[in-house]
């Protein structure tokens, strides 16, 4: 595991893609196949799950150590990384081994998976007394089921193209969707030819660059496709041997949390639908709320009952990637489209819609349709060139399809406490705790209403950071409460009753858009003024 | 405490009442006894100095070439007011002290930074026997658990060796006095040659005059940029990064910075300093090296001062039941992030 273990703390330790390239492939280019096999599954995100096993790692690390919970919680706090910390506490081991990822991948870390307490622990301290410092931190983020590294899958498909001279496109296509971390998985993965080989796999998406520039210049609106940015969940749908799947964007089958979708399905054999996945109710497209909802449900729902609960899942279908076993992603948009429309209407698909495309003759009137985008439930405009291939990923090369979202609502609210953060800010104050005022009492009074942490550059945060030292009014744990006297104008995607926090409300992917020096406390956003947001997106 | 204490916090720093001086006074005054000459502690334009000899050469170099002061040697007592006054070595950087104070059946004992791993560059850390302990805990967490010398030096020789067996120039970072000189003295003059930055010039050059036995190095400049590029390894203070100086040394393969603080033990600091390798090589004492020096003073009272202060002073009373409070220091609150708490970390 030491080879492991050095690559990830060196892919951790690099922000440049091209070295990050360079390490994965030397690596994977000089272990053991089914060591690559794993690292290529860990790294694109084929992690196991479900192990949990944090508190157990802290109640074991604590007893070996000797050390009192309020100690190990200092050292967390300075930390930042539960997994560091406990590596960082435990002596040394008695009898370091150098053992291979696989074998700890197989004898340490899966079988901790619902494996009884007294054998989980045994598992633990076995592992603590082979491996060192740094091969424990790896250990912990594995068994913790958190294990993550700033490597995008783009980056190690194309170490991996290095290593084998496959195309790019090809190992795309061929890690979409489950990857089988064994020595057998690895080699046919790098394997020339593989026959019958995409039945069950999605296609890697074709993903948008947002709008950068003034929608002018994007020529004459009739070489462009436009349709709504729906807000929902991208998806495949795939119908292979008679049989259809649903995968998400994050290609996960997720078919199954869905089963009405599949009740009113009626398309050929060998289709593979790209659309999005929404929650539909009779007067349009549900929040996103509503449906991450569902995708948190362990148990999918009773098509019987659910189908007369209201909101129904409704595929919205925007593209066509294959049709009778056909590939189409190198046809032009225009042709896949009207063969989309036509599979579509000739069955009776009761729970697929199409993604209608707006027909505009100047771009007035695209500015128009996006900032109305709210009142028909949506992110904003896709826009999507008539004669664009359906690529890989997101492609730096020709902008085929870009997205064109809405400015995110916004908020003056007042920063009430601060924690440190994890990871490189664990030094720092930047998780920040965000009011705004209630003034229906007889004093106004500062309700918190969310919680932030990006948006600022390390200056300001260095420097918030000296005023959170400074300005400290109150201390709980790690969290610190201030003076409430500092102003952020906040953005956010979308906003919701809640009782996490004291106003009532939530409000989606919240983050800073600008410290607001200027602006004395006082004259921040009180709680009348979101809850007239929240009212125009409940009668949605 | 019933007794008056013998050393009281000021706002000059700590007051000595009985004998009338300061310890590493953080404002000019008239008399001050100076553990060492890092800027936190040595402050110029005081009266009198009485400190260790090296500490006083090392003053003259950074601040004044015409500083006046007292040489103390180590062991001896000297008069002050009530007070005996003695100097121990604190292993910290080359002349860095302990003061041992003695007064009526009292004693007080002001480590100042110090270490206990070994350490050639500079004085070896002689424990000492007190009733009072001041002791500094920049690290006082157990998360701070030094690996032995030797080891970091290894690792910091492998990566100098691979770095230029790849073209690619290595540059460590460091405070430039005590840290670099150290450094130098660990690094493996066969692997390439050995460039400074001119603010290490100063101090190594006291480091040489005292004894210390270091590797030759090359002045790193315009002129001397050619020989360092790709094979050689660079010595210089953090600010130096980013700057045209440092770009000048760029070899076929680029540079590859490694910072060299005990702050590197986290990996958040790696990452926040944006540098390619973290060496936890540290001169301050680590939670072991504390605890094991507390302990050895057979001090009943221990008084904390810079970084952990809260933890360790409650760690003592709950867990070594000892009386301890905390000490303030010039700077208060945790070390400041961007700068690695410091660079004489």
């Amino acid at each position: 595991m030491i080879r492991f273990t050095e690559l990830y703390l060196a892919l951790d330790g690099t922000n440049s893609v091209r070295e990050k390239t360079e390490l994965l492939s030397g690596y994977l280019g000089s272990v053991a196949e089914e060591d690559a096999a794993w690292t290529v599954a860990l790294l694109t995100g084929n992690r196991p799950r479900g192990m949990g096993a944090s508190k157990l790692l802290t109640s074991l690390c604590l007893e070996v150590t000797g050390h009192p919970e309020w100690l190990f919680e200092e050292c967390r706090t300075a930390v930042g990384d539960l997994s560091e910390t406990i590596s960082l506490l435990l002596p040394e081991p008695e009898a370091p081994r150098d053992q291979s990822l696989d074998r700890v991948m197989r004898e340490r870390v899966l079988p901790l998976v619902g494996a009884p307490a007294p054998r989980k622990r045994e598992l633990i301290l076995d592992a603590w007394s082979v491996l060192r410092r740094d091969e424990r931190l790896v250990y912990h983020k594995l068994v913790r089921g958190g294990f993550r590294v700033g490597v995008q899958k783009r980056t190690v498909i194309r170490a991996l193209s290095e290593v084998s001279g496959l195309e790019f496109d090809l190992l795309a296509h061929r890690l979409t969707g489950r990857f089988e971390p064994t020595a057998e998985g690895y080699r046919s993965l790098l394997a020339a030819e593989r026959p019958d080989e995409h039945r069950e796999r999605p296609y890697p998406f074709f993903l948008a660059h947002s709008l950068d520039r003034a929608v002018d210049f994007l020529g004459n609106p009739e070489d462009w496709m436009i349709e709504e940015k729906w807000d929902g969940i991208r998806g495949q749908l795939i119908v292979r041997s008679g049989e259809a799947r649903l995968w998400s964007r994050g290609e996960e089958p997720i078919g199954h949390l869905f089963p009405e979708l599949f009740a009113g399905l009626d398309l050929p054999d060998e289709t593979v639908l790209d659309g999005e996945l929404l929650l539909w109710n009779r007067e349009g497209p549900r929040s996103f709320f509503e449906l991450q909802t569902r995708l948190n449900r362990t148990h999918p729902p009773d098509p019987q009952l659910d189908l007369f609960g209201g909101d129904a899942p409704r595929f919205i279908a925007y593209d066509l990637l294959e049709e009778a076993g056909e590939d189409l992603r190198a046809r032009p948009l225009e042709e896949r489209r009207e063969r989309l429309e036509r599979m579509v209407r000739a069955g009776a698909n009761e729970t697929i819609g199409l993604s209608e495309p707006f027909a505009i003759t100047d771009w007035s009137e695209a500015e128009a349709l996006r900032s109305a985008c709210r009142e028909r439930g949506t992110e904003g405009l896709m826009l999507k060139r008539r004669d664009s291939i359906y690529g890989v990923g997101r492609t730096r090369s020709e902008d085929g399809w870009l997205k064109w979202k809405i400015d995110p609502y916004t908020a003056d609210a007042v920063m009430i406490g601060a924690q440190p953060g994890s990871g490189r800010r664990a030094n720092l104050y930047t998780d920040y705790t965000f009011a705004i005022w209630d003034r229906t009492g007889r004093e106004p009074e500062l309700v918190s209403f969310a919680k932030a942490y990006s948006g600022l550059d390390q200056k300001e945060i260095e420097s918030l950071d000296r005023w959170i030292r400074t300005n400290t009014t109150d201390r709980n744990g790690p969290y610190r409460v201030v003076r409430p006297e500092q102003v952020f104008e906040l953005a956010f995607e979308g906003i919701q009753r809640s009782d996490r926090h004291r106003s009532g409300l939530a409000v989606r992917f919240p983050r800073i858009l600008r410290w607001r020096k200027d602006k004395p406390a006082g004259e921040a956003d009180d709680v009348g003024t979101l809850q007239a947001l929240l009212g125009e997106v409940e009668t949605r | 405490m019933a007794s008056p204490l013998l050393l009281e916090p000021t706002r000059d720093g700590l007051w000595c009442e009985a004998g009338e001086f300061h310890v590493d006074p953080w404002r000019p005054v008239a008399r001050a006894v100076v553990t060492h000459a890092h800027a936190d502690h040595a402050t110029p334009g005081c009266g009198r100095y009485l400190a260790s000899r090296n500490t006083l050469e090392v003053m003259r170099a950074r601040f004044d070439q015409n500083l006046e002061g007292e040489v103390l040697e180590w062991g001896q007592a000297r008069d002050l007011g009530g007070c005996s006054v003695s100097l121990h070595p604190a292993g910290h950087v080359l002349g860095s002290a302990q003061v041992l104070i003695r007064h009526g059946n009292e004693s007080w004992c002001v480590t100042g930074d110090y270490k206990c791993e070994p350490d050639p560059s500079c004085e070896p850390f002689e424990p000492v026997q007190c009733d009072t302990l001041l002791t500094e805990c920049t690290f006082g967490l157990p998360i701070y658990r030094w690996d032995a010398p030797e080891r970091i030096f290894e690792a910091m020789n492998a990566w100098w060796r691979s770095n230029a067996a790849q073209g690619r120039t290595t540059v460590f970072l460091a405070y430039a006095f005590g840290k670099a000189q150290r450094i130098l003295a660990g690094l493996d003059p066969s692997i390439g040659p050995i460039g400074i930055h001119g603010a290490l010039t100063g101090p190594t050059e006291v480091y040489r005059e005292a004894g210390i036995a270091l590797p030759d190095t090359l002045r790193a400049d315009r002129t001397t940029a050619e020989d360092l590029q790709g094979g050689g390894a660079i010595i210089c203070p953090p600010s130096a990064t980013g700057t045209p100086w440092i770009r000048r040394f760029n070899g076929p393969g680029g540079l590859r910075l490694g910072f060299v603080s005990g702050w590197m033990q986290v990996r958040g600091r790696r990452r926040w300093q944006s540098v390619d390798r973290g060496f936890a090589l540290s001169d301050h004492a680590d939670w072991d090296g504390l605890l094991r020096t507390i302990r050895g003073s057979g001090a009943r009272r221990i008084g904390v001062t810079h970084g952990s202060t809260r933890v360790l002073a409650r760690h003592l009373r709950e867990h070594e039941g000892l009386e301890s409070f905390e000490v303030p220091t010039r700077f208060t609150g945790e070390p400041p992030p961007s700068t690695g708490g410091g660079d004489e970390a």
